[in-house]
């Protein structure tokens, strides 16, 4: 009897805490710390600025599960790192810091105008701003950003940046870099004739110079205070904030205010806070919910809420009022192998009976992504939507017009071939069944095959040879542009060109004479707006090809702190604008 | 007992050279026997899409292109007599031991473990004094009152301590009292010296979180010992001779029960003092453990090796000391 009493007792006390638990919110639910502000609302920042203030003052605080690959602005790739890098580092342009298609829009950063084309777009010559000076006082000359984009060609010492430079410039194949070639002098790519002009020289006419430069590779390195493979230990301030000591990788640091820096030189920095606090390798349960209670001001990251916040959010009037779930830039297609699946109407069989349905759910439904027509997202500037594949909400795939698809290929009973997609990614693992199980119904047979994240781009998808050889005839790939405009976003995806051995992101391996000339071409063109028709065609024509299917243009459900103001999304980033947050007291 | 503890010492730096050897052939090895190829190791240091020249010069900086016992043979002589590290824009020495430098953060490995250092110990020795505390206690009090409520409650929640993961417990505990009661405020770590009191707040959910599950071990294993010595004869004998039972308890029965009990506490402090790796990753804090991930999942070659040989090291010690200690509790040990 007695055990039966304390039997129920213990029933009954555990009930009781579960139920406390699972039902209420947070005792922290104070106003200012998740109830949304008279004025915010869902998607607010999307295309208008929340909360503008010029009041400066507190600390804002970042939090990373992850970490940047780099502080140095010469050997960093990450998206959020570009983003907050340029709140110490200044390279020669920036993104505007404006909403919607404007913010795709270079403008004058270091330099005090865009660059000047000559020679055919082959030589662009940027004029710096006068009396700018690093945190220690030293003046910034035009040699700091020819050192600065020199020393980006020893890919040994930074390797993680894009390579784009020791590409395109003239001596590109023989320059090694400042830490090889000691003499300066060496390196032809860039002329600095005087301190504030740097004129900078590429092999073939190139368009997208006053973009390309907005990587902060330009931004100036004293190359007497260069350590190299250290410098990201603390790379000198160029910008409104700098390293207070030394960054330490993996854990964190502050940034405190760079009083040698000039607000008269800089119409894009607001530099609001008083000190800007970094902490990498938090747990992901831990950002989301910080940034909820308050405690934590910013995911550096820019991908979203995880599952767990994201319920929560949306269930929350309060919360979901501070939320934007923006398109973010990327595009998650599936390239169709060209060499394995030769013909094209084969190719259009398979999108033609794919269930794009079940792909757009997989990915989160409406909260996670638009359903893709074109290949360039919206995020690239000029893009138009295409109607080659057209799909609506609910389209499970047309079985009758890929079976045509298949008889007019002489494959009426379908194929068989392999899809692979990366193991630890739940998202790709479902689109990767979805689209086995819709083409099984139309006698396509992919066999499905995962492969961590980490080495996918570079030795599974990315290698021509493995596709080949494992009889690869689809992926899950994913791709954002370097930079919003076709170049930067297609060219790397469908010039034949542009296909390597390692590496590759043509996973098609296109290799279509038609395209090759358009991309030949257009980099010849002086006008946008020509040069933006010619994307969109070269876009339609790889369409045509069948040779990549679209999936998903990818969101992220973004949460900001009411305690933040001047929140924006930047279509460029694909996050909010991090020059341009300020944090109310 | 000096010379046992010379033996000891000599035997723990054979440890490490073994260690070093295997950590290398795992690393190495195995993803070669995977068909993992020389550029799809360097393509892990390098950015998007890089191309052949990239990893070229990436296996020439990081020695992927040379044998792995030259490769062994270059870290080792940098342990002995010290190396050289270059930057690329300078050459900097690196004295010994050295134990290389980072592929990911180029900062010397010695300095990373030896910053990283004082989280581990502080979680470990932290939760260490509870759950000895509280595992002992508990346990000794359920022997002697066997089969009573307490026992009964006490041995049934030790059982769920020890049953519950870390990372279950860490989580459930930081989303109750954190972000759903608000009634505890996580901060964020400093040293002892900085500030004691931010330096103990933030560490009493993970102190409470690890000795959750090693103080449920503890009392089972005391419980169990004491039981076993309160039968024996000798203790009979202490209480007919008209002994205070808080005398036989403490000075008798404990202290036969000790003995298994310290051997596993050597093992486990020195396991947890090189790296608590679910804790660490669990509360966020920057310690060996969280160290140890970030260079497994990152291919972090000298940081594996670094924290491998470091973790190695503790245990040796700890159990050293352990073995010390054994002299002292039990006076028919001898070390020899």
């Amino acid at each position: 009897m007695k055990r039966q009493v304390w039997a129920v007792i213990t029933v009954i006390a555990l009930v009781s805490t579960g139920a406390a638990a699972c039902g209420g919110g947070s005792k922290k639910t104070t106003g200012t710390s998740s109830g949304g502000s008279s004025s915010a609302k869902y998607n607010a920042a999307v295309d208008s600025v929340v909360n503008a203030s010029d009041t400066k003052g507190g600390t804002l605080t970042f939090g990373n599960s992850d970490d940047f690959d780099s502080t140095d602005g010469g050997n960093t790739y990450y998206a959020y790192s570009l983003n907050f890098n340029r709140l110490y580092e200044r390279p020669l342009t920036t993104y505007a810091p404006k909403t919607g298609a404007a913010g795709l829009q270079a403008v004058p950063d270091l330099a005090q105008g865009l660059g000047t084309p000559s020679n055919g777009m082959r030589t662009w010559t940027f004029k710096l701003r006068p009396n700018l000076k690093y945190e220690d006082g030293t003046p910034i000359k035009a040699a700091d950003v020819k050192y600065a984009i020199a020393r980006t060609f020893d890919r040994g010492i930074l390797g993680n940046g894009p390579s784009y430079f020791a590409h395109l410039c003239v001596d590109a194949a023989t320059y090694k870099g400042p830490y090889k070639d000691k003499n300066i002098n060496d390196f032809k790519c860039v002329d600095a004739p005087d301190d504030t002009t740097v004129v900078i020289k590429f092999k073939d006419p190139f368009p997208d110079m006053n973009l390309l430069v907005a990587f902060p590779q330009t931004a100036p390195v004293p190359q007497a205070k260069d350590t190299g493979a250290q410098y990201a230990l603390h790379p000198i301030s160029s910008g409104p904030y700098k390293w207070q000591g030394n960054f330490q990788p993996k854990v964190g640091g502050t940034l405190v205010r760079n009083t040698n820096w000039d607000p008269a030189s800089d119409p894009i920095r607001k530099a609001l806070p008083e000190k800007i606090v970094y902490k990498a390798g938090m747990q992901e349960n831990e950002i989301d919910q910080e940034l909820i209670n308050g405690t934590l001001d910013v995911d550096i990251a820019g991908t979203g809420v995880k599952t767990a916040a994201r319920q929560q959010i949306l269930s929350n009037a309060k919360l979901k009022a501070n939320a934007d779930d923006p398109v973010a830039g990327f595009h998650w297609f599936l390239p169709i192998n060209t060499q394995i699946v030769t013909n094209v109407n084969c190719r259009k069989a398979m999108i033609d009976g794919v269930d794009r349905d079940a792909m757009w759910r997989a990915y989160g439904g409406d909260i996670g992504g638009q359903l893709a027509t074109s290949i360039m997202p919206p995020a690239v500037a000029g893009r138009q939507p295409s109607n080659i594949f057209p799909v609506k909400a609910g389209d499970t795939g047309d079985q009758a017009k890929a079976k045509a698809d298949l008889q007019a290929c002489n494959k009426p009973n379908g194929f068989s071939a392999t899809m692979i997609y990366r193991s630890d990614r739940d998202k790709e693992k479902a689109v990767a069944q979805a689209v086995q199980q819709s083409l099984a119904k139309v006698g396509i047979q992919l066999s499905l095959k995962g492969y961590p994240s980490g080495g996918y781009t570079g030795s599974n998808a990315g290698s021509p040879d493995f596709m080949k050889k494992n009889n690869v005839a689809i992926a899950t790939y994913g791709w954002a542009a370097d930079w919003p405009t076709g170049y930067g976003y297609l060219e790397p995806l469908t010039d034949g060109a542009a296909i390597v051995n390692s590496g590759n992101s043509n996973v098609e391996m296109l290799n279509d004479p038609a395209i090759n000339q358009l991309w030949k071409q257009v980099v010849t063109v002086a006008d946008e707006n020509q040069r933006n028709a010619i994307y969109n065609q070269i876009d339609q024509k790889v369409l045509e090809q069948a040779a990549i299917m679209p999936n998903v243009y990818a969101k992220s459900l973004l949460y900001r702190s009411p305690k933040l103001t001047n929140v924006f999304f930047q279509e460029q980033w694909g996050m909010y604008d991090y020059t341009a947050l300020g944090k109310t007291q | 007992m000096i010379a046992f503890i010379i033996r000891r010492l000599l035997t723990a730096v054979l440890l490490l050279v073994i260690i070093s050897a295997v950590t290398f052939a795992i690393f190495f090895l195995l993803p070669r026997a995977a068909g993992m190829t020389t550029d799809q190791l360097a393509a892990r240091f390098a950015g998007k899409a890089p191309d052949k020249a990239t990893l070229l010069a990436i296996e020439k900086r990081y020695g992927f292109d040379k044998p792995v016992p030259v490769q062994y043979y270059d870290f080792m002589r940098g342990v002995v007599v010290g190396g050289k590290y270059d930057t690329g824009a300078r050459v900097i020495d690196c004295p010994a031991p050295c134990l290389g430098y980072s592929f990911r953060t180029n900062e010397p490995v010695l300095q990373t473990v030896l910053n990283r250092a004082p989280v581990t110990f502080s979680i470990a020795a932290g939760a260490a004094v509870v759950w000895l505390i509280a595992g002992i206690s508990i346990g000794v009090l359920s022997a002697l009152r066997k089969g009573t409520f307490f026992d009964r409650f006490s041995m049934g929640t030790a059982l769920v301590g020890v049953s519950l993961p870390i990372f279950f417990t860490g989580l459930l505990s930081q989303t109750f009292l954190e972000f759903k009661w608000g009634i505890w405020s996580q901060q964020d770590y400093v040293s002892i010296t900085q500030d004691p009191v931010q330096w103990a707040h933030s560490l009493v959910l993970p102190w409470i979180t690890l000795a959750f599950l090693y103080a449920a071990l503890y009392a089972r294993l005391t419980r169990a010992g004491m039981l076993d010595t309160m039968t024996e004869d000798y203790i009979r004998t202490a209480r007919a001779k008209g002994l205070p039972e808080r005398t036989v308890i403490v000075r008798h029965a404990l202290r036969a029960t000790l003995t298994p009990i310290l051997t596993i506490f050597g093992l486990d402090l020195g396991l947890l003092l090189g790296g608590a790796v679910l804790t660490e990753k669990t509360f966020s804090m920057h310690g060996l453990g969280a160290l140890a991930i970030d260079g497994v999942v990152q291919s972090d070659l000298p940081v594996v090796v670094g924290v491998t040989m470091a973790g190695a090291l503790f245990v040796v010690l700890a159990n050293l000391v352990v073995d010390v200690l054994y002299a002292v509790v039990d006076p028919r040990v001898r070390l020899e």
